[in-house]
Formats: structure tokens, C-alpha cells, sequence
């Protein structure tokens, strides 16, 4: 770990929120992603059993 | 030949771009250049990173609040470029009318808006301890801030209206007028001469670029950020893209059972 001296609040803060948020938009998105194709295998599925 | 047909044969050299504006198209290949993209974000991400935090030496002027740049930089330059994205992909729907590049558009709203609010966020944290104050209103801090709010109206305009297409147009017409303070937040330092931010990081003239030991990792960092928001446009519009399908066999299967 470097030595961060006065600004260690500031510098570990910014980090830290920068991070939090990215991890939160991934997350986010990964979760939608799994949705939306787990929606549309369920329906296609569906439409093929009508069809066949 | 033909002025006509050399017109014709300017406008088919660039047909193939349009191509892409086919979702079925688009779907094949983002998922193959997915993986490739992920590797490349992570790797460019994680080097940039680490460098910036263990490796780079402390400013004679700043200290160790130097470190803040590997986060404030490359996320307020991404929080500016996603909505030039955002502009063109709104000014190919108006004149070509092509779905995916509305999706898109939508797609990549949440990814600049995060990234706004983590620059205004790493912004305040570093202006605390050196101008002695979270917030000022000086031309590139205020910009900013409504840019900010641009993306959230942005965001919450798709939600309010229930048809895509209207949705489509109304959202970019927005984004047209928002370029304005888009422009302004990248600018701005440059020709208001006030404010307590200082002039950009990165200068083509030698004097005024930060020395090298910084401004590599800070280089390979805002790549590694273009790429990460790429990243997440390209799976952000194939789950619109999904969803918008959803919704149309919805619709069909409705329509069947009535």
C-alpha cells in the first residue's frame, strides 16, 4: 500500500466511489442482460410448442 | 461517367455501414467481438490502474491527491464522449430511422451518466483538500452538473413514454440540445478564462502535459474506459434489442389469441 499521507481520505474516497459505482452499473446490467434473454428463450420456446 | 452514377457509386461504397444498423446483423457480430472487447478492457483497466495507484510518485504540488486523475480524467472524458455518442446515434435515427441506433443511444445513457456522476463525485473529493471547498460554481463544475441532469431527463423520457418510436424521437431531440452543454463541459476551461479548475490534463504542447511517469498510465487508463463503455453499450443494446423482440411477439401472440 503507498504511503497517501494527508490526502489518504480523499484518494481512497474517490477510488472507492469510482469502483462502488462501476460494480453497481455491471452488475446492473449483467442482471438485465440474463432477464431479457431468459424472457425471450421462454417465449420463442413457447412460440415453437404453438407452432409445432 | 456519369455524375449520377458516380454519386451512386460513393453512396453504395459506404452502404456496408448501414448493414450493421440491422439488428440480426448487429447481434452477430457484437457477439463475437464481445469476448475480445471484455479481455481488452480488463487487461487495459487493470494495468492502468494498478500503475496509477501503486506505482506513480507523488506531485510536488498535489501529494498522493495525484492518484484521484486515474479516475477523475478518464471517467469525466468518457462522461463527455458517451454523449457525442449518444448525438450521432440520435441523428442517424432521425434521418436513416435505424432501431438499433436509438437502442444504442438508450443503451449508452446509464454508462455516461455513472460516469458523470463519478467525475462530479472524484471532482469534489479532490477540490475539498486543495481549493478548500467540495464545490464551486465555475464554468466546468456547473457544465457538468447539467450534464448530469441532462442524462437523468434523458433517462427518465424513455421511461415515460410508452411508444419506442416516439420515444426514440423525443429522446433525441434532447440529445441534440444537450450536446450543447456536452461541448461546453469538454471546453469550457478553454475559453472561460475563471473557474477554480484547471486547464486540461493532457496537452499536445510538452510544457503544459503532465511528465511521463503519470501521463502513461493515465492514457492507457482512459482507453481502458472508452473500452469498458463500449463494452457496455455493445451489451446494453443487444438486452434493448432483446426486449424490444420480446415485446413485438408479445404483441403478435395477443394478437393471435384475441
Amino acid at each position: 500500500m503507498p504511503e497517501l499521507g494527508k490526502y489518504a481520505g480523499a484518494v481512497l474516497g474517490s477510488w472507492a466511489v469510482t469502483l462502488g459505482l462501476i460494480a453497481v452499473l455491471i452488475a446492473l446490467t449483467w442482471v438485465q442482460s440474463r432477464k431479457a434473454r431468459a424472457g425471450l428463450d421462454a417465449i420463442e420456446a413457447r412460440r415453437k410448442r404453438k407452432e409445432g | 461517367m456519369s455524375d449520377m452514377h458516380r454519386t451512386k457509386q460513393a453512396r453504395d461504397r459506404w452502404n456496408f455501414l448501414w448493414e450493421w444498423a440491422n439488428p440480426v446483423k448487429f447481434m452477430w457480430f457484437s457477439g463475437r467481438v464481445l469476448p475480445w472487447l471484455i479481455a481488452a478492457t480488463v487487461i487495459s483497466l487493470v494495468a492502468s490502474l494498478v500503475w496509477g495507484f501503486f506505482f506513480t510518485p507523488e506531485a510536488i504540488n498535489f501529494g498522493s491527491s495525484v492518484k484521484i486523475i486515474y479516475v477523475h480524467v478518464p471517467t469525466a472524458t468518457v462522461a463527455v464522449s458517451a454523449w457525442f455518442m449518444m448525438l450521432v446515434a440520435s441523428l442517424i435515427w432521425l434521418i436513416r430511422r435505424h432501431h438499433v441506433s436509438a437502442l444504442a443511444a438508450k443503451a449508452a445513457a446509464p454508462v455516461g451518466m455513472v460516469m458523470t456522476l463519478a467525475a462530479l463525485a472524484t471532482g469534489a473529493m479532490w477540490g475539498q483538500p486543495m481549493w478548500g471547498t467540495w464545490w464551486a460554481w465555475d464554468p466546468r463544475l456547473t457544465s457538468f452538473l447539467i450534464l448530469f441532469l441532462f442524462y437523468l431527463g434523458y433517462m427518465a423520457l424513455w421511461a415515460a413514454i410508452e411508444n419506442p418510436d416516439t420515444a426514440a424521437d423525443l429522446t433525441s431531440v434532447l440529445a441534440v440540445v444537450g450536446s450543447v452543454f456536452a461541448f461546453l463541459s469538454r471546453y469550457a476551461v478553454n475559453f472561460w478564462n475563471q473557474g477554480l479548475h484547471q486547464g486540461a490534463t493532457l496537452s499536445l504542447d510538452k510544457e503544459e502535459n503532465i511528465a511521463d511517469s503519470y501521463w502513461i498510465p493515465l492514457v492507457i487508463g482512459i482507453g481502458g474506459f472508452m473500452l469498458f463503455f463500449v463494452t457496455m453499450v455493445f451489451i446494453r443494446t443487444r438486452t434493448e434489442i432483446r426486449l424490444r423482440r420480446i415485446h413485438a411477439l408479445e404483441l403478435r401472440e395477443r394478437m393471435a389469441d384475441a
